[in-house]
């Protein structure tokens, strides 16, 4: 099979969007295939054109490799590429607005307010803080309205920082979703597939000393990873059920990781949804893998060969 | 179907995905994954103007011509350019050493010269022989990054020394090293970049290096004096190093980096007499040998190339360089306040009241330049309305494109002051380590 992976990007998580691509040609080319490794730049529709690639599987994260940029751009070329279409991933990669149609289907996502910074300026920043505080309390967690990596994010436990969290918050992104932070048993879920045939990969559950936040996620040490998820078979089930509706309910493709935290009383709540999950050595798509007793490469071939046979859109 | 059934056995123990994580030294738990750095990844494409790194302008030298040199030395001399050498470093490099020292006032013999992997393992291997963890270091604020990441390393105790236009403040100097006496604290260095200083890019001037050197006399410290940009000025002839006034109360380090090109990592300390000899026992316990390749390679530079004039055209370069900057600032950015320098690389660059260069560095990856935020340069948290702006890489106009964006991004963080106030828009007090990106 001939295989162009896309990594790296012009995004904040370029790092990690290199990492994942070298990872992935890692173990598809220990299996023989011929694959190469391509930047987003202005080589890349000059390549796809004159290389006979059979399929395109872009790993690049944040904005334009994970809001369907990307994606769109190799559906003109009529390009068959791995992960979710264009326009689904334009929905997933607004937060918001992936939490609004996850709510409409009933899929709990904890309470939120999207705010852009301008709106703080208008009605006076000292107004919106305050009924921030009154109506969510604390702690609460401030991150840019799209992006992944932890970039930007804080829990806020302390009312003074709330600004400090907005402003950290802003330099990554003009808009900010406050939601109410959620403890209990925090699960990243692997889902591979589409529509009815989705299926889950075992959870990985996530026990932190302080914030999963950038540091924790990409040096290792700090975060305790259990796979599968130390859950009862029910609540296992309940976590991959909401996992899979997610999944479906925002028509993704190939490979999601949807993470969920399941909070004391057993609600499982949708805290984020990542169309290009992290394929890094540390990150969590592997690890479940694994958990479920797979083949890392043989499965990253199940998962290009699915590509192929859907063709180009 | 559902892998997450039942049917998978249930996990008891967790991974930390770090196997070691309970045989690691104590320092290297302070050791951190920073988004800075992540963000740092991005700087290395094009698109982006990265007025960041300090990264010499290698496209100025004769290339093919050192090709050529560098297939005649293997060619030719394989049998001992790829073969260990003498832990100290080639016996005629160390010579002609002593001859690019001269042009600084340095009378040093080739005995007393150590060849270092850059003038960065210089650091490493003064700091190993001399710092046991909570010594003092006295250093300049700021001070450069990579001796910074050095210190903290081996554990010691930065305390800082302010700089004005003239370099460092002697009096202040004095002042520190008192306080630090009467406070039992044990200063073993002071660390300087006298010429161009790395990032503040001031130079101390004639006048303050007698009563530097006099001031560590009195006290009993040593100075380890940095000069990689020496040879770097634009205006005028260099001035005399402070080893030059005191060879037995300076340890020098010098390098080729700035002066021909990083990519052979090549530097040198000259020490006095004993020192030297510990540091040839510190430098071989840590790599051997310097590389007889590069080594071999400068050697062969030095010998057959106009050097000298290469610098000429590097300072003629780096000066039409620093020019587009300096204009650019005034023009889009004059509510900061800079240096003008008159050699090296770089300008330090003071923003508006209540901007955190930390804090704005996303935003400024997005509009597609980079920088050095001015805590990297300081191991006490400050200098965090500080910037370094580095102008050897790009040409004269895409740095006006970066400083141009910068202006962007300034009014952007202005306006997130404005309504937030600037105590919000303050970064956490952390330090970086550094990377080869800041160097």
């Amino acid at each position: 099979m001939d295989v162009m992976i896309l990594a790296g990007g012009l995004s904040h998580e370029r790092d990690v969007s290199l990492r994942s691509g070298r990872r992935v040609l890692d173990s598809l080319r220990d299996l023989g295939d011929n694959v190469s490794l391509n930047d987003v730049d202005a080589d890349l529709i000059p390549s796809l054109r004159s290389l006979d690639v059979d399929v395109v599987w872009p790993i690049v994260h944040g904005a334009s490799g994970e809001d369907g940029s990307l994606q769109g751009l190799l559906e003109m070329l009529g390009v068959a590429y791995v992960g979710t279409a264009a326009k689904e991933a334009r929905v997933a990669w607004i937060k918001p607005v992936a939490k609004a149609v996850l709510a409409r289907a009933g899929i709990a996502t904890p309470d939120f307010v999207t705010l852009p910074q301008s709106l703080f300026r208008e009605a006076g920043a000292e107004h919106v803080l305050a009924a921030l505080a009154e109506r969510f309390g604390l702690p609460v967690v401030v991150k840019p309205a799209s992006g992944g990596s932890a970039l930007g994010v804080t829990l806020v436990t302390k009312p003074d920082d709330l600004a400090h969290a907005l402003v950290h918050c802003f330099a990554y992104g003009d808009i900010a979703l406050i939601e109410r932070a959620v403890t209990g048993t925090e699960v990243a879920v692997s889902v591979l597939g589409e529509g009815d045939s989705a299926r889950t990969l075992p959870g990985v559950e996530i026990v932190c000393d302080g914030p999963y936040d950038y540091d924790a996620r990409y040096n290792p040490g700090r975060v305790e990873y259990f796979a599968p998820a130390r859950l009862s078979p029910q609540m296992a089930d309940a976590v991959a059920n909401t996992a899979l509706a997610t999944h479906r309910e925002l028509g993704l493709r190939d490979l999601s990781r949807i993470d969920v935290i399941v909070a004391e009383d057993g609600t499982v709540n949708v805290l984020d949804v990542n169309v290009v999950p992290g394929l890094t050595e540390v990150s969590l798509f592997p690890q479940a893998v694994a958990a479920a007793g797979l083949e890392l490469g043989q499965l990253y071939r199940e998962i290009l060969a699915g590509a192929v046979a859907r063709g180009a859109a | 179907m559902n892998e997450s059934t039942p049917s998978v056995p249930p996990v008891t123990e967790g991974t930390r995905l770090d196997p070691w994580l309970n045989s690691y030294a104590a320092r290297a738990h302070r050791m951190r994954a920073s988004e800075i750095r992540a963000l740092f990844a991005v700087a290395s494409r094009p698109e982006v103007v990265s007025l960041a790194g300090g990264m010499p302008f290698i496209g100025g030298l004769p290339l093919g011509d050192i090709g050529e040199m560098m297939r005649r030395i293997v060619a030719e001399r394989g049998a001992v350019a790829l073969q260990y050498g003498s832990g100290q470093g080639d016996e005629y490099l160390r010579e002609q050493i002593t001859q690019v020292m001269a042009l600084e006032g340095i009378a040093a013999h080739p005995d007393d010269v150590v060849v270092t992997t850059g003038s960065q393992q210089g650091l490493d291997i003064v700091t190993n022989i001399f710092i046991d963890p909570g010594d003092v270091i006295v250093a300049e604020a700021p001070s450069y990054v990579g001796a910074l990441g050095v210190f903290r390393a081996r554990e010691a105790d930065v305390v800082h020394v302010p700089m004005d236009a003239d370099g460092l403040v002697p009096a202040a100097l004095e002042e520190t090293l008192v306080a630090l006496k009467a406070a039992g604290r044990r200063v073993k260095f002071l660390y300087t970049v006298p010429n161009y200083h790395n990032p503040a890019g001031v130079t101390l001037s004639a006048e303050r290096r007698p009563q530097i050197v006099d001031i560590c006399h009195r006290h009993g410290v040593l100075i380890l004096e940095d000069n990689p940009y020496g040879l770097l000025g634009f205006d005028r002839e260099p001035l005399p190093a402070l080893r030059s006034l005191s060879p037995e109360g300076v340890i020098y380090l010098g390098s080729f980096s700035k002066t021909f090109a990083p990519g052979f990592r090549v530097g040198w300390a000259v020490a006095p007499h004993a020192v030297r000899e510990k540091l040839v026992l510190a430098s071989e316990a840590a790599i051997l040998s310097p590389s007889n390749m590069s080594q071999m390679a400068i050697s062969a530079y030095l010998d057959h190339f106009d050097w000298q004039g290469q610098i000429k055209a590097f300072r003629e370069q780096y000066r039409d360089r620093r020019d587009a900057m300096i204009s650019a600032l005034q023009e889009f950015i004059p509510s900061a306040t800079w240096n003008v320098p008159d050699g090296g690389f770089y300008v330090w660059v003071k923003l508006p009241e209540g901007l955190d260069a930390k804090s704005m560095l996303p935003r400024a990856v997005t509009a597609r330049v980079a920088y050095v935020a001015g805590t990297a340069f300081f191991m006490d948290g400050s200098g965090a309305n500080y910037m370094r702006l580095s102008y050897c890489y790009p040409t004269p106009e895409r740095i006006r494109e970066g400083v141009k964006r910068l202006a962007t991004v300034v009014d952007a963080e202005l306006e997130t002051v404005r309504i937030f106030g600037a105590a919000a828009s303050a970064s956490e007090a952390s330090v970086d380590f550094p990377s080869p990106d800041l160097a």
